[in-house]
């Protein structure tokens, strides 16, 4: 049984392992800028190879009428001081300087790859002795050992360029080393390591194939580098002798007779950057090729793309439950969020309304991939680059959130509405001290100078129930663990004293027991500070523990509001009622838990009627038809399910 | 911290061991003797012998390498076989010619680099695609056709500045930023956006960082994310792209003191190399070993100080 599962999950890695293979040079090939630059170097390659034939005149052979001229019929880049050919000159040069680069390359690939790949396949004590040579090879300075070898050698370009294959050696292996751990690491090779391939079957099949990319794009870094280190020494008269041209002492023939004519210069130098540029830019479409993204997609990042664009809606399409009683401090109604996917965007939130009374624990529940998460971010204001919210209204005590400017919001984050994120370690920053962290959040929501900042942050310390506060403050958050780290984060939240904390996922990270103890500890400070909690999850447990309504989430929509208690003892929707029967709460002890078949449609693939549809039992074709509505089933209950009525007589 | 210091001293001085046995072995494979060398083909044998035992270069490789060596931690580098002149002399009396090159233009790398990635990547737009095209000429375009054409320019044609020869500082400070401009912007103007690539996208990376969300989450002004939260972590690998460009210009200064006609390291080791003044080879690529080890254990010192987490390694 086990043995076919793993057969079957090879052949998919294999399968997919081949796809991204075959891929690259179809998405190479169709790089115009790769296309563009292969064929010039193709042709300056070709040219030069073929001198003999296709260059015009002799390489020595003087027109004494015609010295120093420009461009003309019969001299098509004009002549030097002597009179002789530049075009035929350059071609003739381009030997020296290509058979040049293929020997740095041929030299660097051969090293680098076999360093780089050994290192990484074989591991252990091979791969340490491996970077500790590249590490050596890395701090020689370049063009001094290549005069070195020059002055040892006396004008041997073929040392000279076999040293600068030597010396770029490191880099390669260095980039051939951990393209092969990242394949190494990727399950593929684990599960072909479990068939019993070999591990020479392994480097050949997988690593190979992952690490052909980024060796290309060295390679053709280092052949672009050895074209100029090439023609350096040739300029500083270390290459070939004179009058034998080479694309180096072309150029100091062009310095020369700078002051008759600058002409010389323009080819000359030109040659060089035209091969060089091409070998880059060559470089740059095999990266683009193998990380399979089309050059121009990550360029519109910035500071200034994560501010969030607002737009207001037109008044509430989906009857979201009602506030009663209290005036709520944070109504959201009509909330969708987008996010930009290729040139057009994405909903990921569509049409979320809900509210939270002062003082209430709210918990948002559901799968991963069901937009809750971004939910909480869409009413903060904290996205990734690039999203966009539109609200019909977003209230938080009375304040209408949608017509601030990012300014005006900004005075709302922390002192209003706090957050604590689901990784407690990297959600602080790691360059400084957490005591640093949780002091300049102090100063910042309070105004206070540094020596009160110190005493409330040791204060805050204290209610998150933190050992040795003095000791803990000295320490990065990569020496805490993440229980710690998690009561640093909600000191910080707790700060600016905020009316409403957001806690997104604030256990998921953390051992069971520290679940347990954060929980507790939220709810201590729920009830010491009477703020109200807005805590995303997906576990049915913490919600009983410490939520008083839940919101239960499925693909972008809210599908059940109620209590905590009615939702776990009657829920309404087929999905809530899935979700509670997966999880622990509410099942009778060593039942099996059974698992919701399917999964989450992604956002952009929503269907037209019930999203939850495809994996409902209860599904008809009414379901299919349309967008379903939320319907009010007690007062301060809801379900967006037009079979609830079937439903309880199925449960009763 | 010290131990990071120990660790680095310990990989880095049996390296300039290391590389300057490979250039003794490296001179006895290649035939010919130093005699030879000096006195040119045409020499006599007897007379290319005489030389060789005057030298002691008629010794085995080993002994001539440990000789060497028991003078060189003394700061003793020898006599240059063309001039008679210690070489240790020579090299001391050339370094600020060649310093203020570099950190001439380093110092232009990294203010104008970083300011520009910086700005790439908070205001985003056509400035960070600029320097990606940049990166990629500068990459591209060779050091020494570019300061051909900025000598043309800059000091024949418009006769701004002058083209050759170099102003000791102690003479007169103006006439030696005048003969520094062009050869340092010619020597930085390439390095510039590459250090503005990587500022930028270490910038955004840090920006879309977890913490990052959560200090935006919690309310902070957006000049202390950036200028502190995400600048700190910024720092340790633009600083360690630095260093490397650093020695990418060292190497550079070869080139521009022989375009700039300026009495450098660059220039002696030209001339040296066409001599085979092997003593004076010899000499210069301890030093320049030395001065990148510096720069590198520098870098070290100062990533621990930005990053914790190096330092805990």
């Amino acid at each position: 049984m086990s043995a076919v599962i793993e057969g079957a999950a090879i052949k998919e890695q294999s399968r997919r392992a081949a796809e991204r293979g075959a891929g690259f040079l179809p998405r190479l090939v169709r790089q115009p800028i790769v296309v563009a630059c292969s064929l010039v170097l193709l042709v300056i390659v070709l040219a030069c190879v073929f001198a003999q034939w296709v260059s015009p005149y002799e390489p020595l052979e003087q027109d004494l009428q015609n010295t120093a001229a420009g461009p003309s019929a019969s001299h098509l880049l004009g002549t030097d001081q002597l009179g002789r050919d530049i075009l035929s000159r350059m071609l003739h040069g381009g030997q020296v300087t290509l058979l040049g680069i293929v020997q740095a390359v041929a030299v660097c690939a051969v090293i680098g790859l076999f360093l780089g790949l050994t290192a990484g396949t074989l591991g252990g004590w091979v791969e340490t002795v491996a970077m500790r040579l590249c590490d050596l090879l890395l701090a020689v300075p370049g063009l001094v050992m290549l005069l070195v070898i020059l002055g040892i050698y006396g004008n041997n370009e073929a040392a000279a360029m076999i040293t600068l294959g030597v010396i770029m050696a490191p880099t390669l292996a260095r980039v051939v080393y951990s393209a092969t751990i990242a394949v190494r690491e990727e399950l593929y090779v684990a599960s072909a390591r479990v068939a019993g391939l070999t591990s020479f079957q392994i480097m050949r099949r997988h690593i190979l194939a992952g690490v052909t990319g980024p060796a290309l794009t060295q390679i053709s870094i280092v052949a672009a580098v050895a074209c100029i280190a090439e023609a350096g020494i040739g300029f500083l008269g270390l290459g070939v002798a004179p009058p034998a041209p080479s694309w180096g002492n072309l150029v100091t023939d062009a310095q020369n007779v700078m002051p008759i004519s600058a002409w010389m210069l323009v080819p000359t130098g030109g040659i060089i950057a035209v091969v060089t540029l091409s070998l880059t830019l060559l470089g740059n479409g095999i990266r683009d090729a193998y990380m399979g993204r089309s050059s121009g997609s990550s360029k519109a990042f910035s500071w200034r793309a994560l501010a969030v664009k607002v737009s207001q809606a037109e008044s509430p399409a989906g009857g979201g439950a009602a506030p009663q009683g209290q005036e709520p401090i944070l109504s959201v109604k009509g909330m969708t969020v987008g996010l930009p996917r290729g040139s057009s965007e994405v909903t990921i939130v569509d049409d979320v309304s809900f509210h939270v009374a002062p003082g209430e624990a709210v918990a948002i529940v559901g799968e991963s991939g069901c937009g809750k998460s971004v939910t909480i971010s869409g009413v903060l204001r904290v996205l990734p680059m690039g999203a966009h919210v539109t609200a019909a209204s977003i209230s938080f005590k009375g304040t209408e959130l949608t017509s601030l400017s990012e300014r005006e919001m900004n005075a709302y984050r922390g002192t209003g509405i706090g957050f604590i994120s689901q990784e407690p370690i990297s959600s602080l920053n790691p360059a400084f001290t957490v005591g640093h962290q949780l002091e300049e959040a102090v100063r910042l929501h309070r105004g206070v100078g540094k020596g009160q900042a110190r005493q409330i942050a040791r204060e805050l310390m204290a209610r998150v129930r933190l050992p040795e506060p003095e000791a803990v403050a000295k320490k990065y958050p990569h020496e805490l663990s993440g229980g710690m780290a998690q009561r640093i984060a909600i000191a910080r939240a707790l700060a600016g004293e905020p009316e409403l904390l957001i806690a997104d996922e604030p256990t998921t990270a953390l051992d069971v027991s520290v679940q347990c103890e954060i929980l507790d500890l939220l709810r201590d400070l729920r009830e010491q500070t009477g703020m109200a909690l807005i805590l995303v999850t997906h576990d049915w447990g913490v919600v009983a523990e410490a939520c008083d309504r839940a919101l239960v989430m499925y693909a972008g929509q809210v599908v059940e509001s109620a209590d905590v208690q009615s939702i776990i003892a009657h829920p309404a929707h087929p999905y809530t009622r899935a979700l509670l029967q997966s999880s622990s709460v509410g099942i009778a002890p060593r039942q099996l838990l059974p698992v919701i078949a399917g999964t989450v449609p992604a956002p952009g693939y929503w269907p037209h009627g019930c999203r939850f549809a495809s994996r409902c039992e209860l599904a008809e074709d009414a379901c299919r038809t349309g967008p379903i509505p939320m319907v009010t089933l007690e007062e301060s209950s809801a379900a967006r399910c037009i079979r609830t009525d079937v439903d309880e007589l199925v449960r009763t | 911290m010290l131990s990071v210091v120990i660790r680095r001293l310990i990989v880095a001085v049996p390296l300039m061991g290391v590389i300057s046995f490979i250039v003794f072995v490296l001179s006895s494979l290649a035939g010919g003797s130093v005699g030879q060398a000096i006195l040119g083909p045409t020499a006599s044998a007897e007379s290319v012998a005489a030389l060789n035992e005057k030298l002691g270069a008629d010794r085995p490789v080993l002994v001539q390498y440990v000789d060497w060596l028991g003078h060189a931690v003394t700061g003793d580098l020898g006599l240059s076989v063309v001039s008679g002149v210690p070489v240790a002399d020579t090299i001391a009396s050339r370094i600020p010619v060649t310093m203020s090159l570099a950190v001439g233009a380093l110092l232009l790398v990294i203010i104008l680099g970083v300011t520009s990635g910086a700005i790439a990547a908070i205001r985003g737009g056509i400035t960070g695609r600029l320097a990606e095209v940049l990166a990629v000429l500068g990459r591209g375009l060779p050091s020494f056709w570019l300061a051909l054409i900025a000598v043309l320019v800059f000091g024949v044609n418009l006769a701004w500045l002058p083209v050759s020869g170099y102003v000791p500082f102690a003479d007169s400070p103006s006439g030696w930023i005048q003969s520094l401009i062009l050869p340092v912007l010619v020597l930085g103007v390439s390095e510039i956006a590459l250090v503005a690539v990587v500022t930028r996208a270490e910038m955004l990376s840090a920006m879309r960082s977890d913490y990052v969300r959560s200090l935006r989450a919690n309310g902070y002004p957006w000049k202390r994310i950036v200028f502190k939260h995400v600048a700190k972590n910024a720092a340790a690998p633009v600083l360690t792209m630095v260093s490397l460009v650093f020695v990418s210009l060292l190497g550079g200064t070869i080139l521009m003191e022989q375009i700039f006609g300026m009495p450098g390291l660059g220039t002696l080791m030209v001339s040296a190399t066409t001599k085979h003044d092997l003593q004076v080879i010899q000499g210069l690529a301890v030093f320049y070993t030395a001065m990148v080890v510096v720069v590198f254990l520098l870098t070290d010192i100062a990533s621990g100080y930005l990053n914790a987490k190096a330092r805990a390694r």
